[in-house]
């Protein structure tokens, strides 16, 4: 324990190092391994505690797997993922197997993309949201009555609606439902897959807000996985961008949708549309498509659709550096690059 | 003569409901808008508003049990004939030979789902030759030039090689190119996009956008684009109608809608979105409650359990009717009611 101990700063919750993920493709009647999808392909960041990261990228770039990795949902197959506990020990997640894991599984918690299948239609809400509880054997199921209660009212459902069926809920209610069921063991650590992709407009900002005010109130920290920037940028204090299993920069989120260093950061900010129909902005159009992680591309993975792209990243890949405090990039030309972000500095 | 600055779409009035065991759904109800040629009519709205079900009672492809029961659909055809001539829609056979001729001819239609809207024992190439011969009087080799000329004119490479792809071969971005390139090769005066780039990730959002507007600048056809997202409203349409419940609550030139918005459905949801350029990272105003279900419409304006204008007696006591604030400026608000 003491060697993991050391490497984890004292402000930093959780630390990815060299994380990968790849799924072997099997064909023929032996099952033979014919290639390897590299969904996460080396992935390094960190979280502070108490702060929000957001995750983002275009689908299959591996932002999903990466959060099921830290939820040891699948098995990395290499890398490490250090944590520290609310016993304030340091493990490492990847190594963890048995009673170990199930130990750590209270302190990082999920909430799902969709509201309707996270839910089991035959439960009722005291049992969803109190079956972790009855599975690590907390209290009775009088405590477990009252907690749940409290946990519903933490989320702006009713007490009474506990003993109702998901049916009976609108998709941002259940969405609460699952919040307030990831909620249940007070854990330190919430990976929020998509949490609002499949809400309303309407909806969204009433979740949004939700999931701030848990923040402030409980002291939580969130892994927060999306594809929409404009929902990430509102909630995020930092930001991690993934292209084809790779993380290709990290910033705090002023400086990241201010001043981006990679070629793919900028075109992604610069195609989302901007609901004012007098902001005409120069956009950057990507040719071509996102690389397939079985066979990525030499070099860098995104030097085919890169306008900056010059021989040395058609050949060399490119490893995340720190440039500026706390600014983290894998481009050959992040130094010398000068690109236009959505915000005004 | 001066058929540029008629309407070549007019939907008055129309009402579609499904009658079910359960109850009538009132999918839309009394929905009125305008498509003007060469321009793109934005339709916005969260699920459930009836936007999808407007366009598809236009195609007069609605699924089974749902039935136009009120309003007119007034097309104005000028294909072949040298006379115009205006057609009710909303009056047809779903089977006749007119709709048909319509349908996928001179009113195209893009589907959402690009997995789904091809057929996957078919390759891309037959149905688009399909597509074409079902509308022209062609021959196979002749449709075949048609159809690679126009997968070519969407930026699908290799065109000559796709048509013999399967849909499941081509990626989401290239798939909704290829659904395009088909409703394109019969020249559609007016094109309904369904959630077109919804399913899409946004660096090919982006393509696709750029591309429709392209093709519209080239083919001068108008375009119905429906969404729930407030960006892509922004970029693409000339004009706006934004349909709560089945309703249209305000309809106006897309500026007026982001910068003048007038009916507090329309206040609120411009009020709830995260912006990605603004520098403020403020708490988002959202709007209380639900959309209601449509089995239980709340009485008179459907928007006022959530309004924060809510005037008792008045909104919950009748339905506004859509009026002219300004010109082409329409809003259904009791607050802009200056009968009494």
């Amino acid at each position: 324990m003491t060697t993991t101990e050391s490497r984890l700063p004292e402000e930093r919750l959780l630390e990815v190092s060299d994380l990968e993920k790849h799924f072997p493709i099997k064909q023929g009647f032996l099952k033979r391994e014919v290639g390897r999808i590299l969904a996460v392909d080396g992935v390094n960041f960190h979280i502070n505690d108490g702060e929000t990261l957001g995750l983002v990228g275009e689908s299959g770039c591996g932002k999903t797997t990466t959060a099921r990795c830290i939820l040891r949902a699948v098995d990395p197959t290499n890398g490490e993922i250090l944590f520290r506990t609310r016993e304030d020990e340091v493990v490492d997640i990847a190594m963890l197997k048995g009673a170990e894991l199930k130990k750590i599984r209270s302190d990082i918690q999920m909430i799902f993309q969709d509201p309707f299948s996270s839910l089991n239609p035959r439960m009722t809400l005291l049992d969803t949201i109190g079956e972790p509880l009855l599975l690590n054997n907390i209290g009775s199921k009088h405590d477990r009555e009252e907690r749940v209660a409290e946990l519903l009212e933490m989320v702006g459902l009713r007490p009474e609606y506990m003993r109702r069926f998901p049916h009976a809920f609108s998709g941002g209610q259940r969405q609460r439902i699952g919040i307030a069921r990831a909620l249940a063991l007070n854990p330190k650590l919430v990976v929020a897959d998509e949490p609002v992709s499949a809400l309303d407009v309407s909806v969204q900002a009433q979740v949004l807000n939700l999931l701030a005010d848990l923040q402030g109130e409980l002291g939580l920290t969130y892994l927060f996985v999306a594809h929409d920037l404009s929902v990430v940028k509102h909630i995020s204090d930092r930001v991690a961008v993934m292209y084809v299993g790779k993380l290709v920069e990290m910033a705090p989120t002023d400086e990241l949708f201010s001043t981006p260093k990679h070629p793919y950061t900028a075109a992604l900010l610069s195609a989302v549309p901007e609901p004012d129909p007098r902001a005409k902005s120069e956009r950057i159009i990507l040719q071509g498509e996102v690389a397939n992680p079985a066979d990525p591309p030499s070099g860098c993975y995104f030097h085919p659709r890169c306008s900056y792209a010059t021989e040395q990243c058609k050949l060399e890949t490119p490893v995340l550096q720190e440039i500026t405090d706390g600014h983290y990039v894998s481009c050959h030309r992040a130094e010398e690059l000068i690109l236009e972000g959505v915000l005004a500095e | 003569m001066t058929s540029r600055d008629q309407p070549i779409l007019e939907v008055k009035n129309l009402e579609t409901h499904f009658p079910l065991d359960e109850g009538t759904v009132v999918a839309v109800n009394g929905a009125s808008f305008e498509v003007m040629p060469g321009k793109t009519l934005g339709i916005v709205g969260e699920s459930g508003c009836g936007k999808s079900v407007a366009a598809r009672s236009i195609m007069r492809i609605l699924d089974k049990p749902g039935e136009i029961v009120g309003g007119e659909i007034l097309f104005r055809r000028n294909r072949g004939e040298s006379s115009e001539k205006v057609v009710d829609i909303a009056s047809m056979d779903s089977n006749s030979a007119e709709i048909k001729s319509i349908r996928g001819g001179e009113i195209a239609y893009v589907f959402q789902e690009p997995m789904t809207s091809f057929s996957p024992v078919h390759t891309i190439g037959n149905q688009i030759i399909e597509a074409i011969r079902l509308h022209q009087d062609i021959s196979k080799e002749g449709a075949r030039e048609i159809a690679i000329h126009a997968l070519d004119a969407v930026g699908i490479p290799l065109a000559e090689r796709r048509l013999s792809d399967y849909s499941f071969q081509l990626s989401g971005g290239l798939r909704q190119r290829a659904m395009i390139a088909m409703t394109l090769v019969s020249n559609p005066t007016i094109l309904i996009a369904d959630e077109p780039t919804t399913a899409l990730d946004v660096t090919n959002q982006a393509q696709l956008l750029e591309l429709m507007s392209e093709l519209q600048t080239d083919n001068g056809m108008a375009i119905v684009l429906i969404t729930h997202d407030l960006g892509v409203i922004a970029e693409m349409a000339d004009h706006v109608a934004v349909m709560y419940l089945g309703e249209v609550v305000e309809s106006a030139p897309v500026d007026d809608i982001f910068h003048n918005p007038q009916h507090p459905y329309t206040k609120a949801l411009l009020k709830s979105i995260p912006k990605i350029r603004s520098n403020s990272s403020e708490r988002l105003a959202s709007i209380s409650g639900t959309v209601p279900h449509p089995y239980d419409r709340p009485p008179g304006c459907a928007f006022g359990p959530r309004c924060d204008f809510f005037m008792p007696g008045r909104c919950d006591a009748s339905i506004p009717a859509l009026q002219e604030v300004r010109p082409v400026h329409q809003v259904s608000c009791f607050l802009y009611d200056e009968g009494d």
